[in-house]
């Protein structure tokens, strides 16, 4: 990873040599962002901390907001740029600071002034944490990015659980299900604890760089490892590297104006009418390209990765409450099977019908682990029901002559009064990570997929099913064209803290083992999720990013104490 | 503003036919443009003026089988010179030269068919009669005017014609300078040229012809036809390519009047002129080719006029009621597997409003490019392309087997007229088969097996090569 330092002005792209003009935010050559130079003004509200931050969070909010339900519509995604791929986070391109650093704004520091200090101070210190915290008002989140506490509360001091003593009883029962792995105490104690390994560290030059030069744009740029991890709540930095003209989802849909929205691609060209660069052809980025969501105890990512051209993954969180009033806590998500028509659209679907299924039965009383196998049957029907005779030629899908009936994997985690329930079909997986990572992690699910059956009866092993290119065919989905619908649901007690990771496979992929989940897994990832999201979004993108990613966390306080309650 | 006057401008939509999904490392984007101009004159042209702007913009963005983005919308600011009428010029040119007596059949079917040309031009319309020879000559009304057409000038062209005689030699390229001359004296939208001829053009150079085609074209457009077989075929379809008209053979000079009936009556269909295809491509992209690929195949790479960043203009020439279909290939900087590029916008154009102002588009669709690692994806040819590749290689074989074979290359003219034959059956253009079958025999059309026939008339011959590139659609 090279770091391109921020120069006022160059005489030269960093990236490509070409010659620049003054004024050049990006490199007519390459697309590379350059120096931070003048910026955008940021117009609407945020969805962010708004307001308990002071100025800086607007700005930084609006460009790094990507959560997309309910939220800013178009409010997406951050991906900065990065040669070879688009690192989502942590590049500002044009010098606008993403996160929480207000260029344009009264702010002391313009971006590549004195490439320093942003964060950790008061207003610039907001990164998105801080921002998803703001809102929520959750303590932890809003440790400023660099390592430093924005609001002056040392993060560990803030958590939002209770450290429960291990070994606390479980609050239900495993109730036999199918193949699925029943009650995992979830404790055993197994030495090499992966667990610094997390966020910072692992995330390669993190948050020390990407802390220290802020402005300078050492961030991202040359490699999405760097900054990313940490570095990403900072991406104001970014703004360097040489990206390579390819789509930063981020931007484009917040400068308004009467020219129109700059391109992300190119930044040069104005975003028209069509939603393409005038310049590079390049589209605007779609809304699902990036999604970010974080609830007071739960937070997902979806990310498009860097082979797909759309985001046919979806998730959907929700609080809920059971029957007692004790929180819970939803996180469904899905991946639409990209041979079928439409699977973006049955992803989308899957995931809201499982979400208003949970939020309406748990509160009814109905036990976790029903309500979970309703909520699959739920989605299934909205996934069916898609299939019904849209009969109109679908633009993306002229190549196919089949018409598959639209269909998608699901993966739900329900977290509520000390336990954890996860329901799934198809391949998509959920994985337990405790906090002590000197104890096992598990993999709570068991995929419906030729690899995995090929393992269970024992045909081959782990290491050759896998190999084998009919791993990934799924024998399960939802889908009007499903010939069986099988759902697994399985529920756990587990005796301590940790987190539930609930992903797609354009995660797994590059952590498939328990022990390599958790080792990806932030450290902090319980007391921020949308954190340690990101964090294993990005490990998939380092990874190749050959699918889309999609990651939801939920935090598990650990047992007796009632869900978490921060 | 909802009180624009009618206009006859016609709506224009555009929609796209491609397979988008490109390989890794794949560049090129083919797509067909299938352009629909509807509402304009054949019909009377009322179409347009009832609301704001003649503004239909409903649009076919992304629907429809298989198309991609489109819209259409019709001519807002065409209004103000409805209330004038027909707003058209034509002139027809007759040959006139010493072989038109020879049969003297000849040189009264031309005059018949002038005749009942003039008799459609529809009331208002400019038009003027020359005569062709060595020189070119006015006919009606004289004087360098055009007259206007009302039934006492329709009366008086047809006693000017009857004056008409054979008799002095050929060079095309003076009628085409009078016409233009004459044409250029209207303030109309469209100007249109009917050209006869039944001789080589032999009293000029090569290049003083293409010279007067380079300095008429784009100032009016005009069909041409040969009468009987003593033409050049290569020297009709030229000026009918040049400007932007139909060629065709009018072997029997007894079929001349329906003919230019036929030719007159869309020539007053036309309701729009000079509309051109704008061709945006993103930055570090080539455009490898533009084709209008239907009705006929027409190449216009060649003549493409920068019109703006990135961006470029092909003629088109005018349009009344029809469909085209343009078959645009672009090569396009890699972006990558998992990237999407808009790889071209096409939009139709009408460069400047008459007395100025800024060039409107009339409707445009969206080319896209998608890189993807699905094999399935990428690899599929969209039927819509594979077919016009077919009919512009048709319309290719053709001319190369009639040359191959006046060059006496017995077994090379075979082998292409016989591809010629299999993709004729292959696409379904039976007009094209029908006439291919007098110039081969056809042993097995679905292997292109086929052998020369012996004898050949000279029009069989002219027909095929003049409607060479006379293309179907796809069959849907």
């Amino acid at each position: 990873m090279s770091q391109m330092p921020q120069l006022p002005q160059l005489a030269v792209c960093p990236a490509c040599a070409e010659p620049l003009e003054a004024g050049d935010n990006f490199c007519g050559g390459c697309g590379a962002a350059l120096s931070a130079g003048p910026t955008r003004a940021h117009q609407g509200p945020t969805r962010y901390g708004q307001g308990s931050y002071g100025p800086a969070s607007d700005d930084g909010q609006n460009s790094s907001g990507r959560e997309r339900r309910g939220q800013e519509p178009g409010g997406r995604g951050p991906g900065g740029q990065e040669p070879g791929g688009r690192a989502p986070y942590g590049q500002e391109p044009s010098g606008r600071a993403p996160y929480g650093q207000e260029p344009s704004g009264p702010k002391p520091y313009g971006p590549g002034s004195n490439g320093q200090g942003p964060y950790g101070q008061e207003p610039y210190g907001q990164g998105w944490n801080e921002q998803g915290s703001a809102q929520y008002g959750q303590g932890p989140e809003r440790q400023a990015p660099g390592g430093q506490v924005s609001n002056g509360q040392a993060p560990d001091g803030r958590a939002p659980y209770q450290e429960a003593a291990p070994g606390a009883s479980a609050p239900f029962p495993p109730v036999a299900a199918g193949p699925a792995p029943e009650d995992y105490p979830l404790a055993a104690p197994a030495a090499g604890a992966p667990a610094e390994g997390g966020t910072p560290a692992g995330r390669g030059a993190g948050s020390g760089p990407a802390e220290t030069t802020t402005g300078s744009g050492t961030d991202t740029g040359t490699s999405r490892g760097s900054g990313l991890g940490t570095g990403r709540p900072q991406g104001q930095t970014a703004a360097a590297g040489p990206a390579d003209g390819v789509s930063d989802p981020r931007e484009d849909v917040m400068v308004g104006g009467p020219r129109g929205r700059q391109c992300g691609a190119c930044r040069v060209g104005v975003i028209d009418k069509d939603g393409y660069c005038e310049r590079c052809g390049r589209p605007q980025p779609r809304e699902r390209d990036h999604m970010e969501e974080e609830l007071a105890d739960v937070a997902a990512v979806s990310d498009r990765g860097l082979r797909h051209h759309r985001n046919e993954d979806a998730f959907a969180l929700s609080a809920a409450a059971l029957a007692d009033g004790a929180p819970a806590v939803v996180a469904v998500v899905c991946d639409g099977v990209s041979s079928a028509t439409r699977p973006d659209e049955a992803s989308e679907a899957a995931a809201v019908a499982a979400r208003a299924s949970l939020t309406a039965s748990l509160p009814r009383g109905t036990h976790p682990r029903q309500a979970m196998h309703d909520a699959l049957l739920a989605a299934a029907e909205s996934v069916g029901a898609l299939a019904e005779p849209v009969n109109q030629p679908r633009e993306h899908d002229d190549h196919r002559h089949h018409q598959n009936a639209p269909a998608c994997t699901i993966v739900s985690a329900v977290v509520a009064a000390g336990g954890l329930t996860v329901g799934w079909i198809g391949d998509s997986r959920a994985y337990w990570v405790p906090d002590d990572r000197a104890t096992r992690a598990a993999r709570l699910t068991e995929d419906d997929s030729w690899a995995a059956q090929m393992v269970a009866n024992g045909l081959m092993s782990q290491a050759e099913a896998y190999a084998d290119d009919r791993a990934h065919a799924i024998t399960g989905w939802l889908g009007a064209d499903a010939y069986e619908l099988e759902p697994h649901t399985a529920s756990f007690s587990p005796d301590r803290p940790g987190v539930v990771v609930v992903c797609t496979d354009g995660l797994w992929n590059y952590a498939e083992s328990a022990e390599q989940m958790a080792a990806a897994v932030p450290a902090d990832a319980r007391t921020r999720p949308l954190r340690g999201a990101r964090s294993l979004v990005d490990h998939a993108l380092d990874g190749g990013g050959h699918d889309n990613v999609t990651v939801a966390i939920l935090p598990f306080p650990g047992p007796s104490q009632g869900a978490g309650s921060a | 503003m909802a009180t624009f006057s009618k206009s006859n401008v016609p709506q224009f939509s555009v929609e796209v036919y491609q397979n988008e999904y490109l390989p890794e490392g794949g560049r090129e984007v083919n797509a067909i443009v299938t352009v629909t101009a509807t509402g304009g004159g054949t019909t009377g042209g009322t179409i347009g003026g009832a609301t704001a702007g003649g503004m239909v913009s409903s649009a076919s963005i992304g629907t429809g089988a298989g198309a991609g983005g489109g819209t259409e919308w019709g001519d807002p600011t065409a209004a103000g010179r409805a209330d004038r009428g027909p707003d058209a010029a034509v002139v027809i040119m007759v040959d006139c030269s010493g072989s038109m007596d020879y049969p003297p059949t000849k040189m009264r079917g031309a005059r018949d068919a002038t005749a009942a040309a003039v008799g459609t031009v529809r009331d208002g319309v400019a038009f003027a009669v020359v005569a062709g020879t060595h020189q070119a000559k006015e006919v009606y009304p004289g004087g360098g005017r055009l007259a206007v057409a009302s039934e006492a000038t329709r009366a008086q062209a047809k006693d000017a014609l009857r004056k008409l005689s054979a008799g002095g030699g050929t060079a095309i390229g003076t009628w085409l300078r009078l016409a233009d001359r004459l044409l250029g004296s209207a303030d109309v939208a469209i100007r249109h040229g009917i050209l006869l001829t039944d001789g080589r053009n032999e009293h000029e150079s090569p290049e003083d012809l293409r010279n007067s085609l380079e300095a008429c074209a784009g100032r009016f457009t005009c069909d041409a036809r040969g009468v009987g077989t003593d033409w050049e075929v290569k020297e009709v379809t030229a000026i009918a390519s040049a400007l932007l008209g139909s060629a065709d053979i009018v072997a029997d000079p007894a079929g001349l009047t329906a003919d230019f009936t036929r030719m007159m009556e869309s020539a007053m269909g036309k309701e729009v002129g000079d509309v051109t295809l704008r061709l945006w491509t993103p930055q570090g992209a080539e455009v490898v080719f533009v084709k209008q690929v239907a009705p006929t195949v027409e190449e216009l790479t060649g003549r493409r006029m920068e019109s703006g960043p990135r961006s470029g203009d092909y003629p088109t020439g005018s349009w009344g009621d029809e469909s085209r279909d343009y078959h645009v290939c672009v090569r396009v900087p890699d972006a990558g597997v998992g990237r999407e590029m808009l790889a071209a916008r096409v939009s139709l154009v009408l460069p400047e409003a008459a007395g100025g102002g800024a060039p409107r588009p009339l409707s445009q669709g969206l080319v896209r490019a998608v890189w993807t690692d699905d094999l399935a994806a990428s690899t599929s040819i969209n039927p819509q392309v594979a077919h016009y590749t077919g009919q512009a290689e048709l319309a290719r074989v053709i001319q190369q087997g009639l040359h191959l074979r006046k060059a006496g290359d017995i077994d090379g003219a075979t082998a292409k007229l016989g591809r010629a034959v299999q993709l004729a059956g292959v696409s379904g253009n039976e007009g094209t088969a029908k006439l291919l079958a007098k110039v081969v025999d056809v042993v097995d059309a679905a292997t292109g097996t086929v052998r020369l026939k012996a004898k050949v008339t000279e029009e069989a011959e002219m027909t095929l090569e003049t409607r060479s590139t006379k293309t179907v659609r796809v069959k849907k």
